[in-house]
């Protein structure tokens, strides 16, 4: 039945760039971002055991990144005082829910164009990961990681005109992968 | 050295290498000339420029791999003691 299963020593090759980005936007703070991002695969480690297949691996460690990062705000606002945040709920009916309504996205960020960039880099890696395999980790080694042609051939053991094929094919994806998504 | 003129297939070889500066001067020259009269190539570099450009943008932020050695590090410690 489970169809998705999980694998939890790929997770950091496969999901940390997307859940680095998807948390940057969030919180706007790389190392806090990498502690939260460090956090949710250990409770992920933890709680492997009531993941049911359903969705796939990143649906399910971006709802318990979803619930980290609530928490992180949860606890820097009960930091600046309580009584000053709660100052509007006072009656029966709301309270509780201010803490949701007040941390699920920053107001100031709602200008669309910035909310659109911030979510660029969860865009770049999700067309990424609709690559096939060698083609990412080709592309990604030499665009994002920088590593030169001969390099990369060694690695892989292909001949630079092999590389520029794989390179031009993943551009194309990529390109149109964003081209839907994004531009 | 000596054609000046490009096939298709050689100008989006060329645009590919020069979105990581790895293209000679001589090969832009001739790109830009294969450029000057070939329509879809001008639509390629165009749309390759584009996302080389997005990526490049500081909000796409990459984990180095030194910090992913360090989260594997950590995930494979609980691992272990699993």
């Amino acid at each position: 039945m489970a169809e998705n299963q999980i694998d939890a020593t790929q997770w950091v090759a496969k999901y940390s760039d997307y859940l680095f980005n998807y948390t940057i936007a969030r919180v706007n703070d790389r190392d806090l971002a990498k502690d939260l991002i460090s956090e949710t695969f250990l409770a992920g480690l933890k709680s492997m055991a009531n993941f049911k297949g359903d969705s796939t691996e990143r649906t399910w460690l971006v709802s318990i990144l979803k619930r980290k990062i609530i928490d992180h705000y949860r606890k820097i606002n009960s930091n600046k005082g309580k009584a000053e945040v709660r100052i509007n709920y006072d009656d029966a009916e709301t309270e509780g829910d201010w803490l949701e309504e007040r941390v699920a996205d920053k107001f100031d960020r709602t200008a669309e164009d910035q909310m659109e960039n911030e979510e660029l880099g969860t865009a770049i890696y999700d067309c990424l990961d609709g690559l096939n395999e060698k083609q990412a980790t080709i592309f990604r080694m030499k665009t994002m990681e920088n590593y030169d042609t001969e390099s990369i051939c060694n690695i892989f053991d292909i001949t630079p005109s092999n590389l520029w094929v794989i390179i031009h094919r993943a551009r194309k994806a990529m390109a149109d992968c964003l081209e839907n998504n994004w531009f | 050295m000596g054609k000046l003129k490009l096939e298709c297939h050689e100008a989006n070889h060329i645009c590919d290498k020069n979105q990581y500066k790895e293209a000679s001067f001589w090969e832009k020259v001739r790109l830009n000339i294969h450029l000057i009269y070939c329509r879809a190539c001008r639509q390629y570099t165009a749309r390759n420029n584009k996302l080389t450009k997005a990526y490049k943008d500081p909000r796409v932020n990459t984990v180095s791999s030194d910090e992913k050695a360090e989260l594997q590090e950590l995930l494979n410690k609980q691992l272990a003691e699993k």
